[in-house]
């Protein structure tokens, strides 16, 4: 299957790119959108990137990026060889260095061979500057399968008590030989003030992991899932700008202490509810 | 801490309560998830009550209960009979002597004990140390 690829391969100079999982144990806190994200900062910002989707069975990542219509083959069809893997790969819309390799959605995650998946990512880190893995919610097969690929992980949390757990769950099951950063997804400054909410401190003093960011729960966000347009890529959006950032500190290019979102002040939510 | 905040605001920020609940979770999950800790802790805690009593070692029990405000370590431990002289400084003791009577003989002979709260730092999984010999903390239910 891999060996289709071969020709191309061996014309191209191979790249070393890096393997990513975007991960989190507890489903729903954001690891699609997440993904979609970070890769589309990625992509803008001149790498070359691909997104694969490895949550087979429910496949979710080509709606988030507004490419479900351009989606011809899947991973399943690559491993299995009834597809090469450029036919499979989707390219963005308005990310030219992007591209989209989608989950099988008809499929079962038992159906995936872990071996066969770990030298597809491998092969894949051969042609793009990013692998970018979404993770399925869980820790069985799916999840074995999405992070044997990856020498590094990021793990998304949202600030409730089963999202730190299961997230804690999971850095244990990643183990120790990756890299494995935290972001902190749908966080409400205003709660966070008034006591009703865990802040980004009380959520790595579990953790106790080197953060990428945070990203407060915005409306941006849903809007841009509605639409199928990366929210990293409106050049207006609070929320887009952190996923830029976070995308640059997972580049290299920016150090330091993220910044966590602050509340909006009145000035702020008025001139946000005009756009 | 947290009841310290219940006191003085009447209602715990709920926040807090979040903290509290993944605190004794995550020391449960970690308890749970570390069977050789257990088990260990389990050997040398029979092994310091066999140097007072003769405990049935193979039908001792150690287990660990989340509660309400604290996960508690529950020791099932059959004490078959008193030795002679208790000799706290003695060295390692000799294996529990044989049963003389059948084990669960007599409901009076168990005993259940129950630590104080455990307040390991959530962060920091560490295996709880080995009890030492009259450890503070112990007492029974």
């Amino acid at each position: 299957m891999i060996e289709q690829e071969a020709p191309a391969a061996s014309a191209v100079p191979r790249k070393r790119g890096r393997a990513i999982v975007v991960t989190s144990g507890k489903g729903g806190v954001g690891k699609t959108t997440t993904t979609a994200n970070l890769g589309a900062a990625l992509g803008a910002s001149g790498a070359s990137v691909v997104l694969v989707d490895a949550d087979v069975g429910l496949r979710n990542l080509d709606i988030v990026l507004g490419l479900e219509a351009r989606v011809r083959h899947h991973v399943l069809d690559v491993l299995e060889g009834s597809a090469t893997l450029d036919d499979a790969l989707v390219t963005d819309k308005r990310v030219p260095t992007l591209r989209l390799l989608a989950a099988a959605q008809t499929r079962e995650k038992d159906e995936v061979d872990t071996a066969a998946f770990r030298d597809l990512i491998a092969s894949l880190r051969d042609r793009f500057d990013y692998v970018l893995i979404d993770c399925p919610a869980g820790i069985e097969k799916g999840f074995a399968n999405a992070i044997v690929g990856a020498d590094e992980a990021i793990v998304v949390c949202t600030p409730e008590v089963s999202a730190v757990r299961d997230a804690d769950r999971v850095v244990g099951l990643l183990g120790d030989g990756r890299s494995v950063k935290l972001i902190v997804n749908r966080l409400r400054p205003a709660l966070v003030r008034k006591g009703k909410m865990l802040s980004v401190d009380d959520v790595n003093a579990i953790l106790r992991l080197p953060l990428l960011g945070v990203i407060a729960d915005a409306p941006d966000v849903i809007v841009s899932t509605n639409k199928g347009e990366p929210v990293a890529l409106d050049a207006a959006s609070p929320v887009g700008e952190a996923y830029r950032l976070i995308a640059q500190r997972v580049a290299g290019t920016l150090t330091g202490e993220p910044e966590i979102p602050r509340e909006r002040t009145y000035f702020e939510k008025l001139f946000g509810s005009l756009r | 801490m947290f009841e310290f905040i219940q006191r003085f605001f009447g209602k715990p920020a709920s926040s807090e309560t979040a903290k509290e609940r993944l605190r004794l979770v995550l020391l449960s999950d970690h308890l749970s998830l570390a069977p050789d800790v257990v088990e260990s802790l389990k050997h040398d805690l029979i092994e310091v009550i066999s140097r007072y009593v003769d405990v049935d070692a193979a039908n001792c029990d150690v287990s660990f209960e989340q509660q309400e405000a604290a996960v508690a370590m529950l020791a099932n431990i059959p004490i078959l009979g008193m030795r002679t002289r208790p000799t706290p400084p003695a060295p390692p003791p000799d294996p529990p002597t044989p049963p003389t009577a059948p084990p669960n003989s007599g409901r009076g002979k168990r005993r259940r004990r129950r630590a104080s709260p455990a307040g390991a730092n959530i962060a920091a999984p560490a295996p709880p140390p080995a009890p030492a010999p009259g450890a503070p903390g112990f007492s029974p239910v």
